[in-house]
């Protein structure tokens, strides 16, 4: 790893002038994501801002028809949080199933949306639950904000604050993991909210997330694990790795829907 | 440089840094901490798990930075003079271990979930210790000393 110069601000507008002073600067949250990938010297920052000592990055509320979760909250404060649990429970069940407890302990919501793996959780909880991701300068919707592997709609000095969660009638994330990593080699998350119903695809392509609108509008007309279990999923684009080819992925989105909509109850 | 001082153990401890050096290594080759190990490097095996503020943590990524004024619990922090933790204890009485390069890691993740839950399950302990890895025990034992070993120690370390 190189070396870089380390930044601990208290406030958004300090960590934003530091990220502007720097030549190459990046954020860290909980650097699960961005320690391993800073060791490979596949990022090599010179500078590094911590959010860890930023107020008002914490804390879970309920707003009554949303959830909001403080961008610096961990997967495993999302996982135990009674607000989440009681409101969104797949929410919470999802950010259980995140990599291992260690990982829950230090990983953020923020911080895992700003990577956008291509495989993680996150991204199909925001877009199936039709998530707004509050920035220091504006909201951004879900369907917005992802924009391809590891891309996002983020500026480069842009910093997550916060997540609004709809609150759905019902949903459920569905997930086969990679046995090793615990990513997603394919995640559904199916979502009965405000917005109608919305499926959202992770791990299964190299873009990152995607929504199955085939699927969306069939569960529209009858919400039930038959609507979508004879589906097939096109291949194409799909990922083909040492974990699965492209037409396994496939078939897993299918399976793994299936049991989303099953365990919407 | 920037200088960090945390909490280790229950003693204050200050050193020199570079931005990029892990927190386990601030621990072993700073303050010679050598019970906490390094298997992997890349957040999977465990064998390097602390706990910073109290909750379990990987040390291989997590920058020594990161903890600065944070109250850090390593292996070494845990028997109280010749007295074993009971987790410790209970891998000793269990036979939770054999080489025991993963050893200090599945305690230190064990005494956190049993901080949060003193009777867990089978179930929950294989699904607590997803991320420590062993390659000697084939997790049987480990399993039965960490659930005698929350039960020892009652819902508290
Ligand atoms: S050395 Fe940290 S997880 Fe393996
Ligand atoms: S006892 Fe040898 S790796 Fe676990």
């Amino acid at each position: 790893m190189n070396d870089f110069t380390y930044h601990a601000p208290t406030s958004l507008d300090d960590a934003v002038a530091a990220l502007r002073g720097a030549e190459g600067g990046t954020l860290i949250a909980g650097g699960q994501s961005l320690l391993p990938i800073m060791k490979l010297n596949l990022a090599a920052p010179t500078d590094v801002v911590s959010l860890a000592g930023v107020a008002g990055l914490d804390g879970i509320t309920d707003d009554g028809d949303s959830v909001t979760v403080g961008a610096m909250c961990t997967h495993a404060q999302v996982a135990g949080s009674a607000t989440v649990q009681g409101r969104i429970p797949a929410l919470a069940a999802m950010a259980d199933g995140i990599g291992d407890a260690q990982v829950r302990n230090a990983g953020t919501i923020g911080g895992s949306l700003a990577h956008n793996d291509p495989a993680a959780d996150y991204p199909a909880a925001c877009v199936a639950l039709g998530a707004t991701i509050v920035t220091d300068r504006r909201e951004i919707g879900a369907d917005d904000y992802f924009q391809g592997m590891f891309m996002t709609a983020l500026e480069d000095d842009e910093i997550i604050t916060a997540v609004r969660f709809p609150v759905p009638s019902r949903a459920a994330y569905a997930k086969f993991a990679n046995p090793a990593s615990k990513y997603a080699v394919a995640g559904v998350m199916v979502a009965d909210g405000p917005a109608g119903v919305r499926v959202a695809v992770t791990g299964a392509s190299g873009d990152g997330v995607f929504r199955m609108a085939e699927m969306e509008s069939a569960l529209g007309d009858s919400f039930g694990a038959e609507a979508v279990a004879g589906m097939g999923v096109s291949s194409h684009g799909l990922l083909s790795d040492t974990a699965a080819d492209a037409d396994y992925r496939a078939h897993l989105v299918t399976v793994m829907a299936k049991r989303a909509v099953e365990a919407c109850g | 440089m920037p200088t960090v001082t945390m909490t280790v153990n229950g003693m204050e401890r200050s050193g020199t840094v570079e931005g990029r050096t892990l927190l386990v290594d601030f621990l072993r080759e700073h303050l010679g901490l050598t019970g906490t190990h390094v298997g992997c490097d890349t957040s999977q095996c465990g064998a390097c798990v602390v706990h910073v503020n109290g909750t379990s943590v990987k040390s291989c990524t997590c920058l020594a930075v990161q903890a600065d004024g944070a109250d850090v619990t390593t292996i070494e922090g845990l028997a109280n003079g010749a007295d074993l933790h009971p987790m410790q204890e209970a891998f000793r009485e269990h036979h939770g271990l054999q080489c025991g390069f993963c050893t200090p890691g599945m305690v230190m993740s064990a005494v956190d979930l049993a901080n949060r839950d003193s009777d867990p399950s089978e179930h929950d302990v294989r699904e607590w210790l997803e991320g420590n890895l062993c390659r000697c025990t084939g997790y049987h034992n480990i399993v039965k000393a960490v659930q005698a070993g929350a039960r020892a120690m009652g819902g508290g370390s």
